[in-house]
């Protein structure tokens, strides 16, 4: 039996509320009359005019925004394959470093990685700007995705693909009639990751990036620097509104799926 | 067990390749874009810095130098890199400050994210997505935003001071920005959700009747957390220490947007050498005597993680 005491009502309240409070004052003070981001002064969308007003600005969100859609979708790829070999592969020669590549990014300092990954595009003599953020942004978002995909496949029941094989279907054909189909959610949860780091990240863009690609929080970041601005939260309200709506969306339809497998697998018996 | 004698039944004849390809693939691009760099970064940080681009020589060019070429720049090697982080003291004040950052946010952390991973899996199971959504809805949104948030939160002129001194708390406006508490409150709220998180998965799982068990055997709730739930939930504990501390160590938008002149942060120290004195040796060598200092916390975290994954299969 699980009781529910006061003290876990308070601890998640007050978490919840550390959690949220930060971020509803940001999105309240975006409509901000003023010029503060503390004093109401009263209500105006003047800032959202200000903003729209900002080429710079505009041209950092449309880099951003075709960086995360090929990065994440990109490294949705690498990342199932690297999960399949994860949990499919067992041992293999080498199998100790590709598991350590994968799991060592995740906590990698953003520091490091931007550092190493800008030195070998010197190296390599590559120009640096939109193509190298792509490149770095695949590196370190596709161990993510392989984690999130990772976790669907080890509870994922083994014998469905071998009875596949046993009827006669190729690898590459169980893969997408039968593999494919179960992991699908977890794909779906790993291109999102995948993409919201990408549109969040700062720190190895701004090691990797050359003259004319500039991302949206780089541009935020600069901004940041010179002081806070209603402006800025304006751009911020937009970027959480944004993410919280897809997050939900995809929530919403993993459940859905979720849902309808239940469904065919009850019929089904 | 069942891919060795599938891979029998099969016969090895179907070409080996499509089997392998899946793995070649990842295993390429990690290879080149995580494994590489870090050689290179090695190799740099025994440069010379110098006033050209790139800032550093001899310029590692192996394509260029052919194989006996790339040999002979071996010889000019220097210490320099390594020598600067020892004769000045502020890289050393940055790393020990910086681990003691860690820490000291790693336990904050724990502290706060215990009650509240503790309270989730408690809470009745309607609740609990919701729940678990409401933990993992602010770690999608933008890291720099929220920290950005907090930038008006605690100003001399911002919102907390503004409440405090409204409510007749305080006279004068508290210092909160640029100290060390507004580094510590950036990193407990940017990163709670990393601890919440795998505490609540191995809370979840608990056994209740263990708990049970324990209190008809006349122990207190408390007693029975402390010898009972607490231990049962140390990978949890530990997986989150480890998620909170290695990023922690190397953070710089942190300390960059919420700390001060007097705090130290190895992150930050890094960008400044890299950013605003162009030395790109200097950086090479604080990189790898960073990686240094978290290759045990890392290989740690690793295992944990295969094993993690060993135990479900």
């Amino acid at each position: 039996m699980r009781r529910f005491s006061w003290f876990n009502a308070t601890s998640l309240s007050l978490g919840f509320a550390f959690l949220y409070i930060p971020i509803l004052l940001l999105v309240v003070y975006s409509f901000n009359a003023g010029r503060s981001v503390a004093i109401w002064t009263g209500w105006s969308t003047k800032w959202y005019g200000e903003m729209l007003k900002d080429q710079q600005l505009l041209d950092a969100a449309w880099v951003t925004l075709r960086v995360g859609v090929l990065s994440a979708t990109l490294a949705t790829l690498l990342g199932t394959l690297a999960a399949i070999v994860l949990v499919r592969y067992g041992k293999f020669r080498g199998s100790t470093l590709f598991s350590g590549m994968i799991y060592a990014p995740l906590v990698m300092p953003e520091i490091i990685t931007g550092l190493s990954l800008l030195l070998l595009f010197v190296a390599m003599n590559f120009d640096r700007g939109f193509w190298t953020i792509l490149i770095a942004h695949i590196s370190f978002t596709m161990c993510f995705a392989a984690v999130v995909v990772q976790s669907r496949l080890v509870t994922f029941d083994q014998s469905l693909e071998e009875a596949a094989y046993d009827l006669g279907c190729s690898p590459a054909k169980t893969f997408m009639v039968i593999t494919l189909p179960i992991v699908l959610p977890a794909v779906v949860s790993a291109w999102m990751l995948a993409f919201t780091l990408s549109i969040d990240d700062l720190v190895i863009s701004s090691f990797t990036t050359g003259p004319g690609a500039t991302t949206l929080p780089m541009r935020i970041y600069s901004d940041v620097r010179l002081g806070v601005s209603p402006k800025i939260n304006a751009v911020s309200t937009v970027v959480i509104a944004v993410v919280t709506l897809a997050v939900i969306a995809a929530s919403i339809l993993t459940k859905l799926s979720e849902e309808r497998a239940e469904r065919e697998r009850r019929q089904a018996t | 067990m069942t891919q060795t004698t599938q891979a029998d039944v099969r016969g090895r004849a179907r070409a080996n390749w499509t089997r392998w390809l899946p793995v070649a693939i990842p295993y390429l691009w990690s290879f080149i874009f995580f494994l590489l760099p870090f050689v290179i970064v090695l190799r740099i940080s025994f440069s010379n810095a110098e006033l050209a681009m790139p800032p550093f020589s001899p310029v590692f060019d192996p394509i260029a130098d052919g194989v006996s070429g790339t040999f002979a720049h071996f010889k000019e090697f220097t210490l320099d890199g390594y020598n600067r982080l020892v004769t000045d003291s502020v890289y050393l004040r940055s790393y020990l400050s910086s681990l003691q950052i860690a820490v000291i946010s790693t336990i904050l952390t724990l502290i706060i994210g215990y009650p509240i991973a503790y309270a989730m899996a408690r809470a009745p199971d309607r609740w609990r997505a919701t729940l678990l959504m409401l933990v993992i809805l602010p770690f999608w949104t933008s890291f720099l935003i929220r920290i950005y948030a907090w930038m008006g939160i605690l100003a001399t002129d911002g919102f907390l001071n503004n409440l405090l001194i409204w409510l007749h708390l305080i006279k004068e406006p508290l210092q909160i920005m640029q100290t060390n508490w507004a580094v510590y409150i950036g990193i407990v709220y940017s990163y709670l959700p990393f601890m919440i998180l795998p505490l609540y998965s191995t809370l979840e799982k608990m056994d209740n009747t263990l708990l049970e068990a324990a209190e008809d055997l006349g122990s207190t709730p408390l007693k029975a957390f402390w010898t009972i739930t607490f231990p049962l939930s140390l990978p949890g504990v530990i997986a989150g220490c480890f998620l909170v501390f290695i990023p922690v160590v190397g953070e710089f938008v942190i300390p960059d947007l919420l700390g001060g002149s007097s705090t130290l942060m190895i992150g930050h120290t890094l960008w400044e050498e890299f950013f605003n004195n162009r030395d790109w040796p200097t950086a090479s060598a604080l990189a790898i005597v960073l990686l240094l200092v978290l290759v045990i916390p890392i290989m740690l975290f690793q295992n944990q993680q295969a094993k993690n994954t060993g135990s479900v299969r």
